[in-house]
């Protein structure tokens, strides 16, 4: 089962242990993020933002865990790739909501 | 045929039939080339997250997401595509040990987890548009079956490509290039779960706390 880094540009292995931790972490912060909205313990902003960052997290849980997206030599490229996209989506969303919301609240 | 040779030939036709060092480097740049594929289906998904957070309030006096969404069901079909993607994972361990019925078990297992999510999220659209809650209802709804239901056209391809690949498995056995097939629907699968995690979070979670 050894490999090593540059075994796999794009296509990294991953073992039984690290998809069981990925899956594990997962599931665990889907149920708190299901669990906050339907038990209604948190007021409305404070719930929002930890919707966010528990979404935040498990993208970060799935890339590593699952796509094997990490800072080794190997995943350069797709993380930088990665990154970018990242910044596209930056702008796309964010300026979407900016103009329009800044739009509504002149209407 | 040398290592050095197919490597300077991205894409070139016939290299499936050498499967022989070659295909190893062919593997990697083929798999970084689907990695910029699925960062170019990212920004679609984004154009769609825009759009639908920007049209989420538009409900032109029809329902709204709290008269809609069903969380214990959206919790449900959340389970069923990370454990689908967790069982292609395990597909994959198997693969790289050359554990070809492991393999085909996982593909089957996240097949049928893939199609069980599938299954809901079609009876969720039919009892929406059942209930006069379909797309041309609102501009919330039209945002919100564009952007569910493209995720729910990739997944139905995604489960297409798993019946193409087992087929593969049969006939081909696991070759260097159905590997390299394996390892690409791999990176495809995980993807959908991971634009999954934005749209419980955005459409459903967020939806129902508004």
């Amino acid at each position: 089962m050894s490999h090593s880094p540059t075994d796999n540009a794009g296509a990294a292995v991953g073992t039984v242990k690290s998809y069981a931790l990925g899956f594990a972490a997962s599931v665990v912060l889907t149920l708190v993020s299901f669990g906050l909205v339907m038990g209604g313990a948190l007021p409305r902003l404070p719930l929002i933002l930890a919707l966010f960052a528990l979404a935040v997290i498990q993208l970060f849980v799935q890339l590593r865990y699952f796509l094997h997206v990490d800072r080794s030599s190997a995943m350069y490229w797709n993380l930088m790739a990665l990154l970018f996209t990242f910044f596209l989506m930056f702008l796309f969303i964010g300026g979407s909501i900016w103009i329009m919301y800044g739009l509504h609240e002149r209407m | 045929m040398t290592t050095a040779q197919t490597a300077h030939l991205p894409g070139a036709p016939g290299h499936e039939a050498h499967g022989g060092n070659g295909s190893h480097d062919m593997g990697e740049i083929q798999a970084f080339g689907f990695w910029l594929y699925l960062m170019s289906d990212l920004i679609v998904f984004s154009a769609l997250f825009a759009t639908y957070v920007v049209m989420a309030h538009n409900y032109a006096g029809g329902p709204t997401p709290k008269d809609l969404f069903e969380l214990p069901a959206v919790l449900v079909e959340t389970m069923l595509l990370l454990t689908s993607s967790a069982a292609y994972g395990l597909a994959m361990v198997a693969m790289h040990k050359g554990d070809l019925r492991s393999v085909r078990l996982g593909l089957v297992a996240a097949f049928a987890l893939g199609l069980g999510f599938l299954v809901m999220e079609l009876a969720e659209f039919h009892h929406f548009i059942g209930i006069g809650a379909g797309p041309d209802r609102s501009g919330f709804l039209s945002a919100f079956f564009t952007l569910v239901g493209t995720h729910g056209l990739h997944v139905t391809f995604g489960l297409l490509w798993i019946v193409v690949m087992l087929a593969q498995l049969a006939s081909k056995g696991l070759t260097a290039p159905v590997k390299g097939r394996l390892t690409r629907l791999g990176m495809f699968w995980h993807f959908l779960d991971i634009v999954w995690i934005g749209v419980f979070t955005v459409v459903y979670l967020l939806g129902v706390v508004q």
